[in-house]
């Protein structure tokens, strides 16, 4: 019995190698699966447009041409942690995915980080804010690529408290996310001498904000943290305007807030936010022809988010560590391992690397929605304000409590 | 001891959404006996009718609080007449089913040509700002909010109880056969009752759209509260739904107040309890 199937196998193992030509040939094929919000109220932000910012990305990368085989697929995780893992577990064991993208709301993120380091795949992720996926929950096998709530904290809260908000009442949205965010930003205040007098934690999706506006009014704090993103937050700067808070001398600030967000507002209401975001399609000539080229083909010829560029440049960057293996090991850490090893350089994020617990460094910056008379059209929303360097704009390996970040 | 009083308030024009959605569903399904969980979305096809009309059509938010509903309430009667009314004498379940999947359609569409985040609707001119309540500052349009929908609920439950239509329409429900013997045209009833009770929700769209963002799943998180609103009071009760709608936003607010984190599941415990100790709701007769 035992000699049969060492026979079987060497026989199998014979005609595998016969089959691809060789023993050092390597596999050329890849199957990307793109986890996101398809139908909430993160959809415009992520959604269809993260994939489409992946098959642009398999365009532009050419890798077709180069003798790889690129399947592209996508689900919607619904913003609920548990379909999120029922979804990632299947694409790995049934539909072979090499790599998960996008995979926003930090809660979806923090679930599937799991599943991707049991089964050794790999996730890139662009939309999860939470800093926790490149500190405590840091993995070998996730990238996160965008941006992440110590960022946002940094440069949105340290350019508010400079600016004498040093009294902060936080509105935060009930969940991993809203939690990270609101810790790092109170941190931030914090150490730069403000204060935080007060916090209410608002259920996700929460449509009326005027009960918790009333709380932030009331505390008096000179800056009204929003913890929150997406509807959320277009809801609460919304109804701050009604509730005539800005009006009485306390400020607004979006902590993450999205160019569809803004859109969606117009500019009559978002005008004078501040916000940080690493990425805005009218920063040079790379990233205008990338966003011409990505409304075209968009619905509702919808500019792209940060998110979906993240999308677009982290999948470049996993294909190029893919052709300098030579072929896909489907060893997600090995892929990763190699992500790390090479320095990272594309149209939209421009030069940058990867730290060891997988944070992607980039500039980070910071915007001031415009005024409608400052606006050209649709679209033509930010004026910069403020830079923060590569290495100044995310949490510094010596302060991060990733294993993988002590060496 | 000031908070609180503004949190009541606040609650109070929650409670008026609550309580223009429940009369609806409540009249829907006091007459027709049809579970509408198309609510949800015709609420959303209010605001958005009144965007349209406002960006493309330049009309206003006062003739779109008339004009709103009675577009939807049209869109309505379609519905009953080309699929709703087939239902009738079939199991509640049928109609659940039917008015869910047109529902999620309606949002489907929506969200195709529209996204997810949303457009934007000013306040009217004639009710920006606010006042100072010494309490709190309310925004006018706030007060209008409550004020406007209190008299459309006592409009609405008055024509229904008190006039001779609304007898029509009660004894129809009882009787269809009788009635028509009177020769009263009861299938043309029936679909005006269900233009009203979906022009009712369109209303509630309308006034809601300058509060939020108009979008396309505004009604989905909002018509399960609204349900739940529905059962408490007791399903068909139009006095019921409209005392519990502004009932359930005050103790909603007051939960936001000193809970914040329980403020989405209030309702449903309450619910829970309510159906353990009296299951036909607070003010529903026994079946």
């Amino acid at each position: 019995m035992r000699t049969k199937s060492i026979a079987a196998f060497l026989l199998g193992t014979a005609l595998a190698v016969t089959a691809t030509g060789g023993a050092l040939a390597q596999d050329k094929t890849v199957k990307i699966g793109v986890l996101t919000d398809n139908s909430g109220l993160y959809a415009d932000l992520g959604g269809p447009g993260s994939t489409l910012a992946a098959q642009m990305a398999i365009e532009d990368s050419k890798i077709a041409t180069k003798g790889w085989k690129v399947d592209l697929i996508s689900a919607d995780h619904q913003n609920k942690p548990d379909i999120g893992t029922a979804i990632a577990r299947q694409w790995i064991d049934v539909e072979k995915v090499d790599v998960f993208m996008d995979v926003l709301n930090s809660g979806v993120a923090l679930a599937v980080n799991n599943v991707v380091k049991e089964k050794n795949s790999v996730m890139i992720n662009s939309g999860a804010a939470t800093s926790d996926l490149t500190n405590a929950q840091c993995t070998p096998n996730t990238v996160h690529w965008t941006y992440d709530t110590y960022m946002l904290a940094h440069s949105t809260g340290q350019a508010l408290v400079k600016a004498g908000g040093d009294t902060w009442f936080f509105i935060t949205a009930d969940y991993a996310f809203g939690h990270a965010l609101q810790r790092d930003t109170a941190a931030v205040v914090t150490a730069a001498g403000g204060k935080v007098l007060g916090d209410v934690k608002a259920p996700l999706n929460n449509a009326d904000f005027s009960s918790f506006l009333l709380q932030a009014q009331a505390s008096k704090a000179k800056i009204i943290g929003m913890a929150n993103a997406g509807g959320d937050t277009t809801n609460t700067i919304k109804q701050a305007a009604e509730f005539g808070i800005v009006k009485g001398g306390q400020k607004l600030a979006g902590l993450l807030l999205f160019l569809t967000d803004v859109h969606s507002l117009g500019l009559n209401v978002a005008q004078g936010l501040n916000l940080s975001s690493t990425f805005y399609w009218d920063m040079n000539d790379q990233t205008r022809a990338f966003a011409k080229r990505f409304a075209e083909r968009a619905k509702n010829k919808a500019m792209p988010t940060m998110v979906q560029a993240g999308v677009y440049s982290g999948l470049l960057h996993y294909f190029k560590a893919l052709e300098a293996l030579g072929g896909n090991p489907h060893d997600g850490a090995k892929v990763v391992a190699k992500m790390k090893e090479l320095p990272t350089d594309d149209p939209l994020f421009g030069k940058g690397s990867i730290e060891p617990n997988g944070r992607a460094l980039h500039p980070a910056y910071l915007f001031e929605v415009k005024a409608p008379s400052e606006s050209k059209g649709p679209w033509d929303y930010y004026k910069l304000v403020g830079t923060t360097p590569a290495d100044k704009a995310f949490r510094p390996l010596s302060e991060s409590a990733c294993p993988l970040a002590k060496k | 001891m000031q908070a609180l009083y503004a949190q009541l308030l606040v609650g109070l024009i929650n409670g008026s959404f609550y309580a223009l959605l429940s009369l609806g569903l409540a009249v829907i399904f006091g007459m027709l006996n049809i579970i509408n969980f198309a609510h949800g979305a015709l609420y959303m096809m209010g605001a958005f009718v009144a965007y349209f009309l406002l960006n493309l059509g330049g009309i206003n938010y006062w003739w779109a609080l008339l004009l709103a509903p009675i577009i939807v309430g049209i869109f309505g009667m379609i519905l009953e007449r080309t699929m709703l009314q087939w239902l009738t004498g079939l199991d509640h379940l049928y109609g659940l089913l039917l008015t869910f999947g047109i529902a999620l359609i309606v949002q489907g569409v929506f969200q195709n040509y529209f996204g997810s985040s949303g457009l934007p609707y000013a306040i009217p001119d004639q009710l920006k700002g606010g006042m100072n309540l010494g309490f709190m500052f309310l925004p006018i349009y706030r007060g209008w909010v409550v004020v406007f929908s209190l008299v459309v609920c006592l409009a609405t439950w008055f024509l229904i109880e008190k006039t001779r239509l609304g007898a029509y329409l009660r004894a129809a429900t009882e009787n269809p056969t009788l009635v028509r013997a009177f020769g009263v045209n009861v299938p043309r009833m029936i679909t005006l009752t269900y233009g009203l009770g979906v022009g009712l929700a369109a209303l509630a769209g309308v006034l809601s759209a300058p509060i939020n963002q108009v979008r396309p799943l505004m009604g989905a998180d909002l018509i399960i509260v609204v349900f739940a609103v529905v059962v408490i009071g007791g399903m068909g009760s139009i006095m019921g739904s409209i005392i519990t709608g502004f009932a359930l936003g005050v103790i909603e607010g007051l939960t936001k107040y000193f809970y914040p984190e329980a403020s989405n599941t209030v309702v449903f415990v309450l619910m829970v309890l309510v159906l353990l100790v009296k299951p036909t709701g607070l003010t529903g007769r026994a079946a």
